[in-house]
């Protein structure tokens, strides 16, 4: 399961490809031969896709209690504590 | 900054400058749970990261009358956080590597896990589990790597944004930022490898 990519020249370029700021002749480049190799059209989607993940928003737990308590203190709101 | 991420109800610059309390109150409770959760994602301390979401509002309060509102009100406060967050770090001697100093480089291309994984279900990609596969591998990344990936990719900061904030060049930001996307994208296929390993022999 674990090959490894030799296409180590591209690896550097990858994460800007991702961003949409490589430049044009090297984005052709990259994208020609991405069309020719599967392991790094693979590394590409996965990047991509790891990026993705880690942007979705984490279920929201809210601030606990005690540490609510303490900064509206600290704060000198403790009037608006239980709204 | 990622406005949507600190959903601000329309607080009321006039008002925070005229010492309104309640205005003041509802700032700090459309902020606060966020401003918790990154001081926390930089720290790892929750002590720590305590002291800094307190840190932000009293440094806030304090700034408020230059505050310009050039920049919306939460990005503004974002920043106070995250630049105490840092000053955090360095106080603990976790220093970021400055500037020009670029670390392990020969480490640069580690060998890549070759799965698609990419087909995963959505559901199974953010499970419980898997969320927590994606927080630690965060965690174990360098702390020089790690800052930057939270700020560019989990936070939605540019790399001009990034590298201002941290104090280090654009390139520098790249260059880590590759480094810390490689890394991850290692960690999350070696483990939704196994997941698919596993669904295939159900
Ligand atoms: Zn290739």
């Amino acid at each position: 399961m674990t090959e490894i990519c030799n296409c180590k020249g591209l690896a550097s370029t990858i994460s800007e490809y991702i961003d949409g700021e490589l430049p044009p002749e090297l984005c052709a480049e990259l994208e020609k031969h991405m069309s020719e190799c599967e392991n790094c059209t693979i590394v590409v989607n996965t990047m991509r896709k790891t990026i993705d993940l880690y942007k979705q928003p984490e279920p929201t737990n809210p601030l606990p209690d005690e540490i609510k308590s303490r900064l509206y203190t600290r704060l000198h709101l403790e009037d608006y504590l239980n709204k | 900054m990622s406005e949507e991420s600190l959903n601000n109800p329309n607080i009321s610059l006039a008002a925070l400058k005229a010492g309104d309390r309640a205005e003041f109150a509802r700032l700090v409770d459309a902020t606060s749970n966020h401003i918790y959760r990154l001081a926390l994602k930089i720290l790892r301390d929750p002590q720590d990261a305590e002291d800094v979401l307190q840190e932000t509002y009293i440094k806030a309060l304090r700034a408020l009358p230059e505050f310009e509102g050039r920049s919306s009100l939460s990005t503004w406060l974002y920043r106070i956080a995250v630049n105490e967050a840092l000053m955090g770090l360095r106080k603990r001697r976790l220093n970021l590597v400055p500037v020009d100093e670029d670390p392990e480089e020969e480490d640069a291309h580690p060998g890549m896990v070759l799965t698609d994984w990419c087909c995963l279900p959505e559901d199974e990609l953010l499970s419980a589990e898997s969320r927590q596969r994606l927080d630690q591998a965060v965690d174990e990344l360098p702390e020089t790597l790690r800052v930057v990936f939270m700020l560019r990719d989990m936070e939605g900061l540019s790399i001009r944004e990034t590298a201002e904030m941290l104090g280090l060049t654009e390139t520098a930001v790249k260059t880590r930022l590759l480094r810390a996307r490689l890394n991850l994208r290692n960690q999350l296929s070696l483990y939704y490898a196994e997941r698919l390993t596993e669904k295939s022999s159900e």
